[in-house]
């Protein structure tokens, strides 16, 4: 079986599938039984300064799927509400007691350098693997000039990175918010200030949906709602494309990433690793089926490494990054059509409306006179490849987008002659 | 009461009890189960399911509204086409309708989306501020329709929307037709038929006189003279004859009026149940007579069908029901003798068995005998001769004993319409009388429109 053990910036862990900083690892009483369910590390709830924030009723909302399956999931919560001697004790313990696994410490102080001189040497105290800093926390804490306050500032970043790493040994983790509008600044200022890595993304500043007798949005907290954090399943591609932002940039290439966003299962974690992740983070998923899941996502991403001949995540790890690049570069001869499968054709006729209404009207509705079964077949000579038959088709696998060989060679926008600002350049 | 059985016993158990064996036969969906249902609908373009009901319901909207909590919208939609969409859900064969059609009932799922029990759910919860549809502005014309069956009620309702006044011409105490008498009562239970009845009535402009019979106390001449339509929705009244010696003999009586009894009984435990019961017909009136009778506490139930399961006119999903009820289920053998006891009433019977010579069938010459106390033939309905007896009525173009019509429901005879079981088109499904009477309705208006010479009802 593959080896899933990792060291990532310094910090060691038998898998890389850690829980992120969250509810579900608040207390040693959760995180014990993380840990029993096999989960390789956690980044410990956020401490902050005494006194703790308090929270409110009502706390977390969502946006489902047809069956009611969670789509996207907001909350509203603070950092944790429980005192900081209490938190670096439990940290002390459980770390003593399951030394194998990671543990991080998530922290979120005032942009004030006496604030992490005072504190880092205690969470050091505990046997701690490392610290991620909370510069993600898009409710809440902003308003206070922490959390995505000092996210969104690339300066900021820069300098409490700084700071902690003049007052730690421990490694620094610099922890992203993406509400921002271009991820690789904050990358770059984490770098600058010498984090050893960059975990991303936090969550997403959201409204999920309204009660509309009421006319306030959910999480209701008496009447009144605020705007929240949304991660989940939903939030999955925005993350991936700033974990492959940050990879592929040539200031931050290199620097180690802690994936996080919608990761549900051992696929999605393969897939941020082969963007640059050298771990993952998950909570979302956690919260709404447990610590369990951790089972599945490992024994799927060993036996699927098993199936592709990897023995360690390194030898995957950022593999797709190379095939991730600008649209200027992509190939303007490759070419690709809809194929439709017959046999596995159940005739809804979601492809055909499709296009028909709202793409390239591509594919033909056959109808027998004397039946009146339907068939339907792409019109190779106008489809586009777009995908958006093999994207509505209800039948996994009964539209497939065929390559079709142009004879031509690879040829980007630059050097494409009906770009009016061509580069035109012979290939070296 | 029913003479040819009078010295039949009752049922040793009560009321009660014996209502409890009549409660629905397929229980409605929760809002969760129709929710998880209605989910698996993916919302076809040109949906098959909706090619093949014929009231050309927009199935896949109906199903999404249900989806986005919109159950009023639902329910519109579904009565738009078919006014009658409540009873239709309960008794439409949807397993060779809507539901056979439907892509999820592909090879590699054959797990079909509830569409019936859907749009019953869409029905029974929708909360309307009143009829759904209102009335176009008077046109000033009056038709008669003749019979509150599914086709008639259809049209009446079509014909009022569309601004005119109709008159329903009704034989029976009560409106509704098959739904009132006909339809096991396990399919439309809790007075169903009933409250269809008042809710289509609902839209106005609509009279209904009961105790009315063509070619009785109503004749087709006077109709045709005082209204400027007439619309027959006669349904078929006979039920078909074995032509056997002893067919009058006690103990020998058509299903439907036996099943007309049961539905319309207030006491269950009063009605004369044969402790063994031979059932003639293999149709889903053979079906629901074998399982009612068999639900009132008969020992032995025996549908007897003179060809075998594939020819049967019940569907596999009705053969299924009298499976699970216990009926006994003979096929290939064919009525040859009605055997009675010394005081004339009915014993058994005695059976040819068939076989086929080719594609056709015939007796083998061998015969067996089964004894019963009661037999029940349910061997098909026909027209009843005496509602079309009057000179004007007898010129009516027939295609047998049903009524000749064009494709929209006009019989040879100007400003005289028909539709339902009584004309050659269709398989005698409820769904397909409410749309002949809908479509028949159409045809009226726009042909009454038209002699007028103002402009149609824009479509």
């Amino acid at each position: 079986m593959a080896d899933l053990s990792i060291n990532f910036c310094g910090i060691k862990a038998p898998n890389p599938f850690w829980l992120a900083s969250a509810p579900p690892t608040d207390k040693a009483y959760n995180v014990i039984r993380a840990f029993e369910a096999g989960w390789g590390g956690v980044v410990w709830k956020t401490l902050g300064e005494d006194p703790p924030p308090v929270n409110v009723s009502s706390r977390y909302s969502a946006t489902y799927g047809k069956n009611r399956e969670v789509i996207g999931f907001n909350n509203i919560e603070l950092i944790t509400d429980r005192s900081l001697e209490l938190n670096l004790q439990e940290i002390t313990e459980v770390k003593k007691a399951w030394p194998d696994r990671a543990i991080v410490v998530s922290l979120m102080l005032p942009c004030e350098e006496q604030a992490w001189a005072d504190i880092l040497p205690r969470v050091e105290a505990t046997g701690a693997d490392g610290i991620e800093l909370n510069f993600g926390c898009p409710h809440g804490m902003p308003e206070r000039g922490m959390g995505s306050a000092v996210g969104q500032v690339p300066e900021y970043v820069e300098q409490v990175t700084a700071w902690c790493k003049k007052h730690t040994k421990l490694p620094v983790i610099v922890k992203l918010t993406p509400n921002i509008t271009d991820i690789r600044r904050p990358a770059r200022a984490a770098k600058a200030g010498g984090a050893d890595a960059v975990s991303l993304i936090n969550t997403i500043n959201s409204i999920t949906s309204l009660d509309l007798d009421k006319m306030v949005a959910y999480p209701n907290v008496g009447g009144a709602s605020t705007h929240g954090g949304y991660c989940g399943p939903a939030v999955k591609p925005v993350a991936l494309n700033m974990v492959a932002e940050i990879a592929r940039d040539p200031e931050t290439h290199g620097l180690p990433i802690s994936g996080i966003g919608g990761i549900g299962n051992w696929k999605d974690a393969a897939e941020f690793i082969a963007l640059g992740a050298g771990c993952v983070q998950v909570c979302t998923a956690a919260m709404l089926h447990g610590f369990r899941i951790v089972q599945e996502m490992k024994d799927g991403l060993e036996r699927w490494m098993d199936s592709k001949g990897y023995n360690t995540l390194d030898d995957f790890m950022g593999k797709a990054v190379q095939n991730t690049t600008d649209w200027k570069f992509l190939n303007m001869n490759y070419k690709s059509i809809a194929h439709i499968n017959q046999d596995d054709c159940i005739k809804c006729g979601r492809c055909y409306v499709a296009c028909e209404d709202t793409s390239h009207q591509s594919i033909f509705q056959l109808v027998d006179e004397a039946t009146g079964t339907r068939t339907y077949k792409v019109n190779d000579d106008e489809c586009v490849g777009c995908n958006l038959c093999e994207i509505t088709c209800p039948v996994q696998g009964c539209i497939t987008m065929v390559a079709v060989p142009t004879g031509k060679p690879y040829m980007n926008w630059t050097q494409d002659p009906r770009n009016p600002r061509a580069e035109i350049k012979e290939t070296a | 009461m029913i003479e040819s059985l009078k010295y039949i016993p009752q049922p040793k158990a009560t009321n009660e009890e014996l209502a409890g064996h009549f409660t629905d036969l397929a229980p409605p969906l929760n809002a969760r189960q129709a929710a998880i249902e209605s989910s698996r609908c993916l919302y076809c373009y040109d949906a098959p399911c909706t090619r093949i009901c014929p009231t050309s319901i927009d199935v896949a909207s109906f199903i999404r509204n249900i989806h986005e909590k919109n159950v009023n919208g639902a329910a519109v939609t579904i009565l738009q086409q078919n006014i009658l969409g409540g009873s239709c859900s309960r008794v439409c064969p949807t397993e060779v309708l809507c539901e056979d059609a439907c892509v999820r009932n592909h090879d590699a799922e054959g797990q079909p989306v509830k569409i019936g029990l859907l749009q019953r759910f869409a029905l029974d919860n929708a909360t309307l501020d009143g009829h759904p549809f209102k009335r176009a502005p008077s046109t000033g014309k009056k038709i008669a329709v003749v019979g509150a069956g599914p086709a008639g009620l259809s049209c009446a309702h079509r014909l009022a929307m569309l601004g005119n006044d109709v008159v329903i011409f009704e034989a029976h105490d009560k409106s509704g037709g098959l739904n009132e008498y006909g339809i096991a009562k396990y399919k439309l239970t809790d007075n169903f038929a009933q409250k269809e009845v008042d809710f289509l009535l609902g839209i106005g402009g609509i009279e209904v006189r009961h105790g009315q019979k063509l070619g009785d106390n109503v004749h087709l001449k006077e109709l045709h003279a005082q209204y400027d339509a007439v619309f027959l929705g006669l349904g078929l009244g006979a039920s078909r004859a074995l032509g056997l010696t002893g067919e009058d003999a006690p103990g020998l009586m058509a299903a439907v009026e036996y099943i007309a009894e049961l539905r319309q009984a207030d006491d269950l435990s009063k009605l004369p149940v044969p402790r063994r019961a031979i059932v003639i017909g293999a149709g889903n009136t053979a079906i629901d007579m074998a399982v009612q009778i068999q639900r009132l506490g008969a020992e032995e139930v025996t549908m007897v069908y003179r060809r075998g399961f594939d020819a049967m006119s019940a569907t596999h999903h009705e053969q299924d029901i009298a499976k699970a009820n216990q009926v006994r289920m003979l096929t290939w053998a064919q009525p040859q003798q009605v055997l009675l006891d010394e005081a004339g009433r009915v014993r058994g019977m005695r059976f040819e068995r068939t076989a086929l010579d080719g594609a056709r069938m015939v007796g083998t010459g061998l015969t067996f005998e089964l004894q019963a106390d009661a037999v029940f033939k349910a061997i098909g309905q026909a027209m009843e001769s005496a509602a079309l007896a009057d000179p004007l009525a007898a010129m009516l173009k027939r295609d047998g004993d049903k009524i000749h019509v064009d494709d929209a429901f006009r019989t040879i005879l100007p400003g005289i319409y028909a539709g339902g079981d009584c004309v050659s088109l269709g398989q005698d499904l409820t769904v397909q009388a409410v749309e002949h009477g809908k479509r028949a309705a159409m045809a009226i208006h726009s042909d009454i429109q038209a002699k007028k010479g103002a402009a149609k009802w824009p479509t």
